[in-house]
């Protein structure tokens, strides 16, 4: 789905990430983990097209990334459900609005979907607030409402940028158990997180792959955390 | 055909979702609707302008164009002779289309209002009448002078229109600059229109990541914007249109005496003019923030 070949990037000084080659196959589910400030956030948006990468090939549904016209990535988004660290809302529209806002950009809104918002809704534990301001919603809530616009579209593949750091052990467990029914759907799953306890509750549901970045390139960081 | 409409699209796309997804912006709007109303608002009168130098240019100079007499006055016996001599000079003077003498019906049709029916014009020693065509440049009068006063001595070349040739050089010029003044209007409404999608655009950069994360294209994001300038300009100058249009039905108008001023007025279709003034204002909203979005889009890039 998504393939990166001896990937390098910097974001003008030394290389961030370096020689990084990675394949996200279909169906699979992934961990980034990695210190604070290690290229996380850099590698997912190598993944979803928001970065081009310094050296090296990104190829999303198989088209290189460099190839691709912004129309191109705007479609390549539509399957990708992108989970911000830093939860970004159109904060004058409420938020099964904002939510909703892949399927309106998309011209493609049917019935069906709506109903899935109002699913995705209670999922992440967000009823009753659908019609709140993004600017008033909890950190937490916040977290929970980019993951169910992720979801919105239904989208192949969910890349997450710490989906559950905000929120508490409970509501955490929650929304990676939907993860995991979306996985055994067959959507791909990435999370970047520095959860450890998360990882391994997940590693008791599915079978889970950790990748690890650390000295500027990706490792498997093996079955012992 | 289907370029065409591709290219207005984003205008006739249905949902009403794009026009959502940027923030409302009160005061700019107001700024955006009035401006365009006030541009619209001096179309008008550029135009009501432009249309009355140019009917005034037309008229006066079909009015030049036949306003030129030579006067015969010779002995009995010499006047034939002198009015053979003079249609001579003129078909061959360059800047004359054609002369001719007038007949003595036609003389004393001329003289008639003065002294009654029944005058004997042949046995008066009235002046012969040549009429004198020219065209559009005109003749060398000094030149035709000269050679009149030696084929013709009796002859007077009279004149007495000329002196309304600059007056017609003026009225056309006005009706150019009426017109040069509709361009510079259209364009400083398209320039207005620039820098407030510019501002509006920079101002949503946010909005417009966000927009791009959950894979809004940019003809997408792009229409968002359009279609709110194209309709705010349109609403601006169909409101200035209607007030120029009212202030120039209240001109007063139709009096041969007043000339110019009191042809300020719009005659016959031309009424329909100003109708063209919104759509085209909207057209240039149209062209002018799409350009403006792609380049914001393609800098944000
Ligand atoms: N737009 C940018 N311009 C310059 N440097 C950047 C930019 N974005 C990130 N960086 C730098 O790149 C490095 C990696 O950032 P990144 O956000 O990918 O880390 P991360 O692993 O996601 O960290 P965290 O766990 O804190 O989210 C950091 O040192 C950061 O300061
Ligand atoms: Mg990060």
């Amino acid at each position: 789905m998504i393939e990166l070949n001896n990937v390098a990037y910097s974001y003008g000084g030394d290389a961030l990430l370096n020689d990084i080659s990675f394949s996200l196959a279909p169906g699979s589910f992934h961990f980034l983990t990695g210190p604070s400030g290690s290229g996380k956030t850099t590698f997912l948006k190598l993944c979803y097209g928001a970065l081009l990468p310094t050296d090296g090939d990104v190829r999303i549904f198989d088209h290189s990334a460099r190839d691709m016209g912004r129309d191109a990535v705007a479609y390549a988004r539509r399957r990708i459900g992108v989970v911000h660290q830093d939860c970004k809302f159109l904060d004058h529209l409420p938020v099964n609005e904002n939510i909703a806002l892949p399927l309106t950009v998309s011209g493609q809104a049917t019935p069906d979907q709506f109903a899935n918002l109002q699913e995705l809704m209670s999922w992440v534990g967000l009823v009753g607030r659908g019609n709140a301001l993004p600017p008033e919603l909890s950190g937490g809530e916040r977290q929970r409402a980019a993951l169910a616009r992720a979801l919105i579209m239904s989208p192949d593949v969910i890349l997450a940028d710490e989906p559950t750091g905000n929120v508490d052990w409970e509501m955490s467990q929650r929304l990676l158990r939907l993860l995991v029914e979306l996985n055994k759907m067959g959507k791909t799953v990435m999370i970047a997180t520095h959860d450890l306890a998360l990882i391994r509750a997940a590693k008791a549901q599915v079978s889970a792959r950790v990748l690890r970045i650390s000295n500027h390139t990706l490792q498997s960081a093996g079955v012992d955390l | 055909m289907k370029r065409f409409l591709e290219f207005f699209k984003p205008l006739m796309q249905a949902d009403l979702g794009a026009d959502r997804v940027v923030p409302p912006s009160g005061f700019t709007v107001r700024l955006t609707v009035f401006t365009s109303a006030a541009m619209a608002f001096l179309t008008v009168f550029a135009l009501a302008l432009s249309l009355a130098a140019d009917r005034l240019a037309t008229n006066w100079g079909e009015e030049l164009a036949r306003s030129s007499t030579i006067r015969i006055s010779a002995p009995a016996g010499q006047m034939a002779a002198q009015t053979e001599a003079a249609l001579k000079v003129l078909t061959q003077t360059p800047g004359v289309v054609s002369a001719r003498a007038l007949t003595a019906e036609e003389q004393q049709a001329l003289l008639e209002p003065w002294f009654g029916p029944g005058l004997p014009v042949d046995q008066l020693p009235v002046p012969q009448l040549i009429e004198i065509a020219e065209t559009a440049q005109g003749y060398d009068s000094e030149g035709l002078r000269l050679r009149l006063q030696a084929e013709a001595p009796g002859a007077v070349l009279d004149e007495h229109t000329r002196w309304r040739k600059p007056l017609v050089a003026a009225a056309s010029r006005l009706n150019l600059l009426g017109w040069v003044s509709i361009l510079l209007i259209t364009a400083t409404t398209g320039a207005m229109v620039t820098l407030a999608a510019n501002a509006s655009l920079a101002a949503n950069a946010q909005v417009i990541e966000v927009l791009r994360l959950v894979g809004a294209t940019d003809g997408y994001i792009a229409s968002a914007f359009v279609r709110r300038y194209t309709l705010r300009v349109l609403t601006g100058a169909a409101v200035g249109t209607v007030l120029g249009f009212i202030a120039i039905l209240l001109m007063p108008g139709g009096s041969d005496a007043g000339g110019f001023l009191t042809g300020l007025r719009f005659q016959g279709w031309h009424w329909l003019w100003p109708a063209v003034v919104p759509p085209l204002a909207a057209l240039v909203a149209f062209a002018a923030t799409q350009a403006a979005a792609r380049r914001v889009l393609g800098e944000l890039a």
